[in-house]
């Protein structure tokens, strides 16, 4: 070891002058290339998260064509890719918490906490990568429904893959929150299927709750999720200003907000 | 560069509190390299913990590296690093990558984080392994890879919890040559946890000897040695049904202290070993007692241990949550 000895406290490590909002970019950054490149580097995962929507739009869609009519659409895709998008993003946000209890195990958790990065940037930095995995996801998504007979204008698919977006964001906070709550696999994944199915099937994304019975919809109407789907359906059928956009959009919303408190705060808490 | 007073911290664990560690002070001055002693669950992690920020104290007050541990926690972090027990790479990333954008995360640039990574790659015996995933290398390897990520920002000051546990022993050898070389190549100031005894005695300055969260002793390996008085005398005998009978005239020596038995072996404490030992064999040989073995001793940090708790650190496997069984006999 032959650096000799630097000034100490100083030297490399010194903290450049900026403000924080220049550190927490900064810090958000390293996290999110790190945790991109880690992505890319096991793209398998992205994959498999991309296969299970795939496999519906090619092996349920063709179902729903015939249904088209009854449903009150013109196109089966019409309606079933959007509830396909808002699924993606459940359960390829929610279920992100379990690279973090690897991570947490593997002990990066710790020795990023360590340092004088921020703690809000440690989230960020994830949540965005997740954030790009979706979107890149979504648009594949598309791609394929179009092969297969999909049309929607494109500021609805553009506008749907925002609220995706958000969702995303706001679920991905959430599951590391949860994650690093609980560390440990055993006890993550029995409280991610208690909440993702009764949400899923409360959500009408495979077929619209309009055809449930009266006390079903009642069920479902206190599910935001089904309001953030009808919302994405509103946009791909160009009613932008339809009131279930609007409900779509604003609880979608609410759900950032919270989600990132909830993340937020558990990630600034000690003993990560 | 560690002032800490009356640092305690309380679990609460299924509604019971816990007090992982009561209260403890200490001192470390810059360039010193200082032990940590005590058996799994006397609180050892739980201070480093606390003195690297990672968990806040329940009470009491500590300066670390000039910072205070409570006001500035993240001036304390600039200023530290952290080799933690359980590592701290991701398994599938490469080696060089984890260094730099742990580097990036201190504020260093890409490229100064490049150059320095590099060169304590080669410090530390890791040419080679840039782009090496963890998940590949040796314990040996991954273990000086965290060292290197704990170094990367230049610390005046790093923490090792445990940091050759695991490791065979050729593997923990080079390594206390690389703890060794942080102080005497860059005037590091070390402060390392551990619950092996040689460990403390090879690499340490100072000894704080911990149990039960709280400091018991501390000192010098010698001073601490000295402390217990006399040299140790061990006899196994031939026949184990005799080893009640050879104990009473180990303890029968001038100056002995009762002796303990463990099986065929005889453990007792005597002012000076060498004449003890002639006067013991002739004993021994005069009641038909056959020897396999006699052995005297200057005490080692487990008889330190021993002598100040009244167990013995040498057990192994005891979890956390456990507290140590008492153990009488050193085996």
């Amino acid at each position: 070891m032959n650096t000799g000895s630097r000034a100490r406290g100083g030297g490399l490590a010194r903290h450049r002058a900026g403000t924080r909002v220049s550190a927490l970019a900064r810090d958000t950054w390293t996290v999110f290339s790190r945790a991109m490149r880690l992505s890319l580097r096991n793209p398998a995962w992205v994959a498999i998260g991309l296969m299970q929507p795939v496999l519906y739009i090619v092996l349920f869609g063709p179902l729903l064509e015939p249904l088209a009519g009854r449903l009150g659409s013109g196109n089966a895709y019409q309606l079933f890719v959007p509830g396909i998008l808002v699924q993606l993003g459940l359960f390829g946000a929610l279920f992100v918490g379990f690279a973090l209890i690897a991570e947490w195990r593997a002990g990066v958790v710790e020795s990023q906490r360590v340092t004088p990065a921020s703690r809000t940037a440690l989230l960020l930095g994830r949540v965005l990568r997740d954030v790009l995995v979706l979107l890149v996801q979504g648009t594949l998504l598309i791609l394929v429904s179009l092969l297969f007979g999909l049309r929607a204008p494109v500021a609805g698919v553009v506008l749907t893959l925002l609220l995706v977006a958000m969702l995303g964001a706001a679920l991905s906070a959430v599951s590391y929150a949860l994650a690093l709550t609980l560390k440990s696999e055993d006890a993550f994944a029995p409280l991610l299927n208690a909440v993702v199915f009764p949400v899923l099937l409360l959500s009408g994304i495979l077929l619209p709750m309009s055809l449930a019975p009266g006390w079903l919809q009642g069920v479902s109407d206190v599910n935001p999720f089904k309001h953030i789907v009808e919302g994405a359906r509103a946009f791909f059928d160009g009613e932008y200003t339809s009131a279930a956009a609007w409900w779509g959009v604003g609880l979608t919303v609410v759900l950032v907000v919270l989600g990132w408190v909830f993340g937020v705060r558990r990630f600034r808490r000690e003993n990560g | 560069m560690i002032h800490a007073r009356g640092l305690a911290r309380t679990f609460r664990k299924r509604k019971q509190e816990v007090q992982a560690v009561t209260g403890v002070d200490l001192d470390v001055d810059a360039g010193e390299i200082v032990g940590f002693l005590g058996p799994n669950g006397a609180g050892k992690t739980t201070t480093l913990r606390m003195l690297t920020t990672l968990l806040t104290p329940s009470a009491g007050t500590a300066t670390v590296a000039g910072c205070d541990l409570i006001a500035d926690p993240v001036g304390v972090r600039r200023r530290i690093g952290y080799v933690s027990q359980s590592g701290s790479t991701a398994p599938e990333a490469r080696a060089g990558e984890e260094v730099v954008d742990h580097a990036r995360l201190y504020g260093v640039r890409t490229a100064d984080a490049v150059v320095r990574g590099r060169q304590l790659f080669s410090d530390l015996d890791l040419d080679g392994l840039w782009e090496r995933q963890p998940k590949d290398m040796s314990g040996g390897q991954r273990r000086r890879l965290d060292i290197a990520m704990g170094l990367v920002h230049d610390p005046g000051l790093v923490f090792l919890d445990e940091p050759t546990t695991g490791l065979d022993p050729q593997a923990r050898a080079n390594l206390w040559g690389h703890i060794r070389s942080l102080r005497e190549d860059r005037g590091t100031t070390v402060f390392l946890t551990t619950h092996y005894l040689d460990e403390a005695d090879a690499l340490c300055d100072r000894i704080l000897v911990i149990d039960r969260g709280a400091i018991v002793a501390e000192g010098t390996p010698d001073q601490l040695k000295s402390k217990v008085g006399g040299d140790v005398l061990t006899v196994t005998v031939a026949d184990p049904a005799r080893a009640g009978d050879a104990a009473r005239l180990v303890g029968d020596l001038p100056g002995a202290e009762p002796a303990q038995v463990d099986g065929a072996r005889v453990i007792g404490r005597v002012p000076a070993g060498g004449p003890a030992l002639v006067d013991l064999v002739r004993g021994l040989d005069a009641a038909g007692i056959g020897i396999a073995g006699v052995e005297s001793r200057r005490p080692s940090l487990d008889d330190v241990f021993l002598g100040l708790t009244g167990r013995s650190l040498r057990e192994e496997g005891t979890s956390p949550d456990d507290a140590p069984t008492p153990e009488v006999v050193p085996s």
